[in-house]
């Protein structure tokens, strides 16, 4: 029973991540139709801008008054800087790499293509600024641990979890309730009738890098104090699976991706607990097959007809 | 002045196109510079580069009465098996280079000591105890003792230090390394203590971050200690998420925490706790002593395992080159011979302890295991040998 509550929290906090990075999957499928394989990469940076925030600019070597910040402190302020910052690295590459594509009318697959290039320039580019060496993510939170029992949760752990919860909320609230959410689910239905409307299309487009680069930006900060040891490649895995989390969730729905990433952090959790750990990915991905196969949108996906 | 200038530059093009004539030996390095155990390729190189200014400062390497320049390549295998290959590759076939050290880690020194022993060069391993590297190869040999070895050192040390009946392993499956002293260290132990005293053996890949299931299984297992026969980067996030699920016993480690960077990554969370390795830093004596100290001078850090083992690897290829006693100029004939004088070397005094070779290509030597001290620094605290 205790194991079974230790891996539930286990699997909240993986899963969390998934669906910090599933959300911005999703946010920018939901409004171009685009999957932006970059956006692994992209908490990648947003972990490295974290580092360099909470280290040389706030922290024990920064600018701003050198090693006097309490860690509280110094996190309050990197949140919303990375995340302003993460977001500008998102709003350049659309800007840069797929809005020159879209206004050529060039296929999607195209700035599909483009956005798996831009993910390696982000990859390489960092090796080569930075060399390969790990870097060590300072701790910014004075670490407790509570036990009940034989189950332990830390306070980063519950953080982690409430964190994911606001941003799906808030999110959620956005495309749903707000009018630029509107516009933002509109795009996707009609591309040349929207202008006709008065909305101005491209800045729909970027809120919604700013929005999804945003949260990455966030979840790499977070992932960063909870797993922190930084490297140029820890976007990629974990990229492909919350898209595959996004997925299955049917990318485009906000519910969907949050509830993928939830599932497929429990589903490898739950491989892991009962059979030998090798057989994780296998398992998960596997379950995660039956379901695309029972529903081929993913949990929340809806059949579109393509007219021709 | 214009007459001056060329003067000058016609001495400097006669001086430079002397040097060039002068024969260099050339001996190529197959590192990981990238990839996921950087700092381990940094610390190859900056030991090796040591070596051959120290050695080119004295003209060259004196070699049947006559000196020559080392000249060494560097090549990165980006910690990665395929990469291993296509090094060793380009090194013997486009640079021509007499003899190769490296790979490292035995991910990569299995697969290149297949390519090396194909091609009939000279290789030596620094830190590879796979015992898969060498073993029916000819051509290879290493510096480092075996995981046949280490994991009854680990075995037995954790036994008594700990008062340990149960153990349990969390390993990265899809490294030759940690996946072989893995296994070599559950079934010594329970060859120790019975069938079913390895409470927990749980794997792994090479890029999970979040260790947090096989954690809590383990500790559900309720074992004395968790030994992690893994790369240091991984230690870092596997020691730290232990303590965060409310583990509080002891850990053991093997060879490939040694590196510099273990403490920078691990920090607090890895004060304490043991591993086995070549040799320890703090408290060395003689020629360990000068080296490490004359390496700290130079790079600003304490040298690890793995840069005091390709002193001794290098110095073991030189040593090679120097009893083969002439250099020949076609490059096949100079490599058998490098071979054969390599496995006639029968005894070694390098700075990671004395070596006695077997036919296989393995030295036989001791192992230490060290403590982690609150200061970060490596501290002897057991010799064990065969």
């Amino acid at each position: 029973m205790e194991i079974l509550v230790q891996n539930i929290f286990n699997a909240l906090q993986w899963g969390s991540f998934y669906a910090l990075i599933a959300l911005g999957y999703t946010l920018v499928y939901g409004v171009l139709l685009l999957i932006n394989f970059a956006h692994g990469d992209i908490f990648m940076v947003g972990a490295y801008i974290a580092f360099f925030l909470t280290t040389f600019f706030l922290g024990e070597y920064g600018v701003i008054a050198p090693g006097s910040l309490a860690g509280v402190t110094i996190l309050m302020l990197a949140v919303p800087l990375t995340m302003i910052l993460t977001s500008m690295v998102g709003v350049t590459l659309e800007r840069v790499a797929y809005r020159p594509l879209r206004d050529k009318g060039a296929h999607r697959l195209y700035v599909v293509i483009t956005a798996l290039m831009c993910g390696l320039i982000l990859e390489n580019g960092n090796l080569a600024l930075l060399g390969a060496s790990r870097k060590k993510f300072p701790e910014l939170l004075e670490k407790t641990v509570w036990t009940f029992g034989n189950v332990s949760v830390t306070n980063l752990k519950v953080m982690v979890i409430f964190a994911a919860l606001l941003v799906f909320l808030f999110l959620q609230f956005v495309v749903t309730r707000t009018k630029t959410g509107m516009a933002m689910r509109a795009i996707s239905y009609d591309k040349f009738a929207i202008p006709l409307m008065g909305i101005p299309i491209n800045n729909i487009i970027v809120f919604t890098f700013i929005l999804g680069s945003g949260f990455a930006g966030l979840a790499g900060l977070l992932f960063a104090m909870s797993y922190p040891i930084l490297e140029p490649y820890m976007g990629a895995l974990i990229g492909w699976k919350a898209f595959i989390a996004a997925v299955v969730g049917g990318i485009g729905d906000i519910r969907g991706a949050f509830l993928g990433g939830f599932l497929l952090a429990f589903v490898e959790i739950g491989v892991v607990a009962v059979f030998p750990s090798t057989l994780r990915d296998l398992m998960a991905f596997s379950v995660l097959l039956i379901i695309l196969w029972w529903k081929p949108t993913g949990l929340f996906g809806i059949a579109k007809t393509t007219k021709i | 002045m214009k007459k001056i200038v060329l003067s000058l530059a016609s001495v400097l093009f006669l001086v430079s196109g002397t040097a060039m004539a002068a024969e260099s030996l050339k001996i190529g390095f197959n590192l990981p510079l990238t990839g996921d155990i950087p700092k381990v390729g940094e610390s190859s190189r900056h030991a090796a580069e040591m070596l051959k200014e120290d050695i080119n400062a004295k003209g060259g390497l004196v070699v049947g009465g006559k000196k020559y320049p080392l000249n060494f390549i560097y090549e990165d295998n980006e910690s990665k098996a395929e990469s291993a290959v296509n090094v060793a590759l380009k090194l013997i076939e486009r640079d021509e280079v007499l003899a190769i050290v490296g790979p490292n880690s035995s991910k990569q020194a299995v697969p290149a000591g297949g390519t090396c022993d194909d091609n009939k060069t000279p290789m030596i391993s620094p830190w590879s105890t796979n015992p898969d590297t060498t073993l029916n190869r000819p051509w290879v040999f290493r510096a480092a003792f075996l995981d046949p070895f280490q994991g009854p050192v680990a075995v037995n040390f954790a036994a008594k230090t700990f008062n340990a009946k149960k153990s349990a392993v969390i390993f990265d499956i899809s490294n030759d390394y940690a996946k072989g002293l893995a296994e070599i260290f559950r079934d010594e132990w329970q060859k120790k203590m019975g069938a079913g005293t390895v409470v927990a053996f749980e794997s792994h890949g090479t890029k999970d971050q979040d260790f947090s299931a096989q954690l809590t299984k383990i500790i559900a297992a309720k074992p004395d200690f968790i030994f992690i026969p893994n790369n240091y980067n991984q230690v870092a996030l596997i020691v730290k998420q232990a303590h965060d699920l409310g583990w509080k016993g002891p850990f053991m480690g093997s060879d490939a925490w040694g590196s510099a960077e273990l403490m920078q990554l691990c920090g607090n969370d890895c004060v304490g706790h043991y591993f086995s390795t070549h040799y320890a830093a703090a408290g060395a004596k003689g020629a360990t002593k000068e080296f490490i100290d004359r390496y700290s001078a130079k790079y600003g850090y304490t040298p690890d395992d793995v840069a005091a083992l390709t002193w001794d690897a290098t110095n073991l290829v030189l040593k090679a080159i120097q009893d083969v006693g002439k250099v020949d100029k076609n490059v096949k004939k100079q490599r058998k011979a490098i071979r054969d004088a390599m496995a006639a070397i029968p005894e070694f005094p390098g700075i990671t302890g004395n070596m006695k070779f077997n036919e296989e290509g393995d030295p036989i030597k001791c192992a230490v295991v060290v403590r982690i001290s609150e200061k970060g620094e490596f501290v002897f605290t057991e010799q064990v040998c065969p």
